[in-house]
């Protein structure tokens, strides 16, 4: 009895990080908050920091709404989430513009912004309102990692083809120790601006989805042979 | 898009794709000449370049999607792509800009979306805006026309510029586009337009020598073979006439009435309809027959809209020249003009053709 509970958990918990990260990921699936991932990933170091920033307002509001969530009514729940959220936002904004200040003016409206981050209300509402503090909490940390790495991943090959730089400006994230992890990679006279405006930042998203799918593809096809299936076709036209 | 909305009669012509593009390389001929006398063999090899990328990245993505390679290899249809693009392209420019320009083109824009007949944007003008987005300074880089040049560059010259940024005799391109003076020249429609915003009269600018008769130098004979090449097309009802009348009418009412409220602060009709891409663009480029619109109103409100926004970006945009805009800009609104403008078929009211 007690080792099938304990197994129960540890696969609500495999099945949790399996959706942040990859099949549900909030990125590249949920596609929701578009706008801070188009617009802050030109460089590594921006798109680490303000992953790092959703991430740990998505821990935090998950954790706190997954606390309050039976002292709440259910007709404002919405407005009291929205209220958590922006309160953990001004804290994370708080601490950014304490210890991080060259981040904190180099993110810009984007850290207030992650209020309006549709991935924290969605989680909020969607699992921490229905759920005990631990998955909640770490359901709130996985989609905040597969957030981020969607984050990175953008940020990195943009400014690769951009700037021809990798993790440019990690000190600015890190402390000055962190200039020695900047990489060189190429140096062009002329900068592929393209990259690193927005009609860059839609590209390269595309491109990513579509890998995610092609590898999706790949998997289903390897685990499912092909079944005899037999169907009619249809022949009449079916007006739309 | 798809033929599916034209009405009958469905007349067939006896043309495959491949023919079609052939006549249009063949029409495209008279303008490349002509442009590579103004301004010199670079274009040539531009198009050498282009169109050899071109192949390579459709016959690579066409492996890659198990189709017939040669057979759609030989519709030619990557041949006028990359054709279009390289003469888009300033004759000197650098040869990554090209081989970029030709793969996205082909790789993204075309074969991404599904490839010949399937692609939403023309793919030419869509990676020329990429190329002119991303390094804007290379692709408005134009030499000024053959008799304003102060070293003439042989075939050897466009090869050594192309490849090393430096002809033979070790001039960069910056220098090859002075004049006597030491004076950057550049093209007639940025000329002018930096002189208006400088406080000069239309008058004032056209007296530089970068303009000629009616247009630039050099400019209005590019524009008069890419005429008649397109009149050649016309002819052999390669293309219909609705689409470049279109264009060109709205683009002359257009600069038109500008130049008659205020003839010191525009250029004249005339003057925007033989320079820059203007009949390139008319005949050539927004005649696509897969990225413009295919009913017979939708493909004059098309063309219009092309016209009117050429005339609007060069007068008040930030680029010089607008037709590689103007063409995205319209192909977006091609499923919108296509459902509003479908024509009534036989039997049916004239609403709620669907």
């Amino acid at each position: 009895m007690e080792a099938s509970v304990v197994e129960n958990k540890m696969n609500q918990y495999q099945e949790l990080v399996r959706q942040g990260l990859w099949k549900n990921n909030p990125g590249l699936v949920q596609l929701l908050g578009l706008c801070p991932l188009l617009a802050v990933t030109n460089s590594l170091a921006s798109a680490l920091g303000l992953g790092l920033a959703t991430m740990l307002v998505l821990l935090s509001t998950n954790t706190v709404v997954s606390l309050i969530r039976n002292y709440v009514p259910n007709e404002i729940r919405i407005p009291v989430f929205v209220m958590v959220i922006a309160s953990v936002v001004t804290v994370i904004e708080l601490l950014m513009h304490a210890f991080m200040y060259n981040l904190y003016q180099a993110l810009g409206i984007f850290i207030p912004l992650i209020v309006t981050n549709c991935i924290v209300i969605g989680r909020a509402e969607a699992f921490a309102s229905k759920n005990a503090v631990a998955p909640a909490a770490f359901d709130g940390l996985m989609m905040g990692t597969g957030f981020a790495l969607v984050l990175c991943t953008l940020g990195a090959v943009r400014e690769v083809i951009g700037s021809g730089t990798l993790f440019a400006g990690a000190d600015l994230l890190l402390g000055d120790w962190a200039k020695v992890l900047t990489i060189h990679l190429y140096q062009a006279d002329n900068q592929f601006l393209l990259a690193i405006l927005p009609p860059g930042a839609f590209l390269v998203m595309g491109f990513l989805i579509a890998g995610k799918n092609a590898v999706d593809a790949r998997i289903a096809a390897k685990a499912k042979p092909v079944e005899q299936k037999i169907s009619r076709a249809r022949v009449t036209h079916v007006s739309s | 898009m798809s033929f599916k909305i034209a009405s009958s009669p469905h007349q067939h012509s006896q043309k495959t794709t491949a023919q079609l593009m052939k006549l249009v390389a063949l029409a495209a001929l008279p303008g490349i000449a002509v442009q590579s006398y103004f301004f010199g063999y670079g274009v040539l090899v531009q198009l050498l370049l282009a169109i050899i990328t071109a192949l390579l990245c459709e016959a690579a993505v066409l492996a890659l999607r198990g189709k017939k390679v040669k057979a759609k290899l030989l519709d030619h249809s990557a041949l006028v792509t990359a054709l279009l693009l390289a003469v888009a392209i300033p004759s000197y420019a650098p040869w990554w800009l090209v081989v970029i320009g030709t793969a996205f083109a082909i790789i993204v824009v075309k074969q991404l979306y599904g490839g010949l007949g399937n692609n939403l944007f023309n793919p030419a003008m869509a990676a020329y805006v990429l190329l002119l987005v991303s390094f804007p300074l290379p692709m408005t880089s134009w030499l000024p026309a053959a008799p304003l040049q102060q070293q003439s560059l042989g075939p050897a010259d466009a090869v050594c510029t192309i490849f090393t940024n430096f002809s033979c005799s070790g001039y960069s391109i910056s220098q090859l586009r002075q004049d006597a003076d030491g004076i950057s020249m550049a093209t007639p429609l940025d000329t002018l337009k930096t002189d208006l915003s400088q406080g000069y009269t239309t008058e004032e600018s056209m007296k530089k020598p970068v303009f000629g008769w009616l247009s630039g130098e050099g400019w209005f004979w590019v524009n008069l073979a890419y005429l008649a090449g397109g009149l050649f097309l016309l002819q052999q009802k390669v293309i219909q006439w609705r689409i470049p009348v279109a264009v060109l009418g709205s683009l002359f009412s257009f600069s038109l009435i500008a130049w008659l409220i205020s003839p010191d602060a525009n250029a004249s009709p005339l003057f925007q309809l033989f320079s820059g891409a203007t009949m390139l663009a008319a005949f050539f480029i927004a005649t696509d027959p897969v990225s413009a619109s295919t009913t017979e109103k939708g493909r004059l409100v098309f063309g219009a809209l092309i016209g009117g926004l050429t005339f609007v970006i060069r007068s008040y945009g930030g680029y010089p020249d607008a037709f590689a805009f103007a063409v995205m800009l319209a192909n977006m609104t091609v499923p919108l003009i296509d459902y509003y403008t479908q024509p009534r078929t036989y039997g049916h009211k004239s609403k709620g053709v669907r």
